[in-house]
């Protein structure tokens, strides 16, 4: 009993220690001040140096928060609690949020650098007149392969991950709608496809695919294609270029069947506090030479044309990542399904996941 | 003591286990009841016997008990010759430091470990047995999962061998058993419910895992424990995840009386 109470107060004593220790640490930073801001972003998605130029530019302390998915965030963000002044949603979570209205309008007038973006990336259908939203990268969904590993198949359409050859040898993103979209795609339908015939042929298909899938994973995939794990993967192209960063003897593809156009735009939430902080952060995102730093930095496609001018030529000329405006306009962007056609499809994938082949 | 101040001294006590044991479980079954658009439905319940779940409970059932038996055959030899050697607590230590260590960092060591050119593949090529893949499937989920699950299994058996009064052994010995016979008849039936509530400690939280399947199976192993993570972060269909858990729930309650409190059979 004394032992078990002599351990209590060591524990005690420690935390107490931490607790005191990080408030002054935090005090010293200047976290305890009113003038904050709170973002929350995708995991490695941003030049931290840009963090400390924004803080030293205007002096406001920004608190940078981190999830791994557009559900993750949502429900974060749905149950409240949170004081989040900016997000960074991906296009169909933006119609989702607007729709649950955890949004608040974006006020033009505070946000110049606005017409800095490339046309073809505003007034796009999830929020039109960019009302709420404003654009910060974009990408595709493709193959990514190791020339080396694959066995001279030239990948160009999303049916050579169906090769025989590749037993055992494809890695997937654990997406439902990147996935059960890519055997859509594979088919010729859409990838917002809704009709139950085709979507019970598109699982069909995966089925199919079951005997060359090594393994369906998340963030980890970057790690295991760096390595030369498997011959091929699919990926968004931010992904890619990380990989190919670590591994240049990797290449990427855009299917020509078709493939998902995705945007990730800023938003601010309704549980903002510092609304002229966010605008000021927003507005700060789209000059031109912090964009181009960033997107040095992350790796993904900008949509500020003027931030791509700034860029190296072999970043903004590879049309591997910045395929030209006849190629996207071939792809789709994700459109919200509504939450019944989410979990069916989610229910589709989980069916795929379980099929043994 | 006065009976009411003892009452008084159990409130909190009793406020504990309303707030944090018994609201989830009533919450959980509340949820269940309410389709993804949040109306009142039983459409759950009838969903959770399409083959789509049966054949996930049913893998679930399969992967538990695989991981629990491969536990259970490497923990006995293992709490027993622990308590056979000289510095017990030392031994004791390390097989309780693991469990120290996060879960996740140990499961992408085993990622880096098990790798087309991890250690063990280099190890084989050496030894001229060519690369294998052991990374995404059933084997390297069950290896894994009970090397994570072991110092739950040993410690409760070391615990019940520790407790075994050391003259029955020598009784059985000078009665004439062998050492098998006196393992068989004597200490195993001794330990009985040490090994009952070890494999407690491993099938149960094993019925549920998640995180692995997806780092160390590569998601070709699916149990409840996917769908229930799946339903609440990515579909956000809470009413069907939470109807997954009502089935888990109601299998533990079957199981808990079949496993024992151990305590019963020692009397």
């Amino acid at each position: 009993m004394k032992q078990l109470v002599r351990i209590f107060a060591v524990v005690l004593v420690v935390a107490f220690g931490l607790m005191a220790l990080a408030a002054k640490l935090n005090s010293s930073q200047g976290y305890s001040g009113s003038n904050t801001l709170t973002i929350y972003n995708w995991g490695d998605y941003i030049d931290p140096d840009l963090i400390t130029r924004f803080e030293q530019e205007t002096g406001i302390t920004v608190i940078y928060q981190t999830f791994d998915s557009n559900e993750a965030m949502l429900t974060k963000i749905e149950q409240g609690g949170t004081t989040f002044d900016i997000a960074v949603p991906s296009d169909y979570a933006i119609d989702k949020m607007k729709e649950e209205n955890l949004l608040l309008p974006i006020d033009h007038s505070k946000i110049p650098n606005l017409s800095k973006i490339d046309p073809r990336f505003l007034n796009l259908d999830f929020d039109p007149d960019n009302k709420y939203s404003v654009p910060y990268f974009w990408g595709t969904v493709g193959i990514i392969y190791n020339p080396e590993l694959a066995q001279g198949i030239e990948f160009k359409s999303w049916n050579d991950l169906w090769n025989a050859k590749l037993k055992n040898n494809v890695l997937l993103t654990d997406g439902a709608r990147e996935i059960m979209g890519m055997s859509l795609n594979s088919l010729g339908y859409s990838l917002n496809e809704t009709n139950e015939d085709h979507l019970q042929e598109a699982l069909r298909k995966l089925e199919k695919l079951s005997p060359n899938v090594k393994a369906v994973v998340g963030d980890e995939i970057k790690m295991l294609l760096a390595n030369g794990e498997a011959a091929a993967g699919v990926v968004f192209s931010g992904d890619a270029a990380e990989i190919m960063d670590e591994n240049d003897t990797l290449d990427y593809v855009v299917p020509q069947e078709g493939s998902n156009l995705w945007f990730d735009n800023m938003v601010i939430p309704k549980t903002a506090k510092n609304l002229d902080g966010a605008h000021k952060f927003i507005n700060f995102m789209l000059e031109p030479d912090v964009a181009a730093q960033n997107a040095e930095y992350v790796g993904y496609a900008t949509p500020n044309q003027e931030a791509l001018k700034l860029l190296p030529e072999d970043i903004s000329g590879d049309t591997r990542f910045y395929p030209s405006a006849e190629v996207t306009s071939h792809l789709e962007v994700y459109k919200n399904l509504g939450k019944r056609m989410l979990g069916h499809y989610n229910e589709l994938f989980l069916e795929f996941k379980m099929h043994k082949g | 003591m006065s009976r009411s101040s003892r009452g008084l001294y159990l409130i909190p006590y009793y406020l504990w286990m309303v707030l944090f044991v018994a609201l989830p479980v009533v919450l959980v079954a509340y949820y269940s009841l309410f389709d993804i658009e949040g109306h009142f439905t039983f459409s759950n319940y009838a969903n959770f016997f399409t083959p789509v779940y049966l054949r996930m409970t049913l893998s679930s059932f399969w992967y538990a008990l695989l991981i629990t038996l491969f536990s259970l055959l490497v923990a006995y030899p293992a709490a027993y010759a622990l308590t056979r050697t000289k510095h017990k607590q030392l031994w004791l230590l390390l097989i309780i430091l693991p469990t120290w260590i996060n879960l996740l960092l140990k499961a992408y060591a085993f990622i880096g470990i098990f790798g087309t050119y991890g250690p063990v593949n280099s190890l084989f090529k050496a030894m001229g047995l060519g690369g294998h893949q052991i990374l995404f499937n059933d084997f390297s989920f069950v290896f894994v999962s009970v090397y994570i699950f072991i110092p739950f299994m040993i410690m409760p058996i070391y615990n019940a061998l520790e407790d075994i009064n050391p003259t029955l052994i020598a009784a059985s010995r000078d009665l004439g058993a062998s050492s098998f016979v006196t393992l068989r008849r004597v200490i195993f039936p001794l330990t009985l419910s040490g090994v009952r509530s070890g494999c407690m400690a491993v099938f149960i939280p094993a019925l549920s895992l998640f995180m692995l399947t997806r780092l160390i199976a590569g998601n070709k192993v699916i149990t409840l424990g996917t769908a229930i993570e799946q339903h609440f972060l990515v579909t956000q269909d809470w009413g069907m995840g939470s109807t997954v858990a009502v089935f888990l729930i109601l299998i533990m309650a079957v199981l808990m009386p079949i496993f024992g409190s151990g305590r019963e059979v020692r009397k």
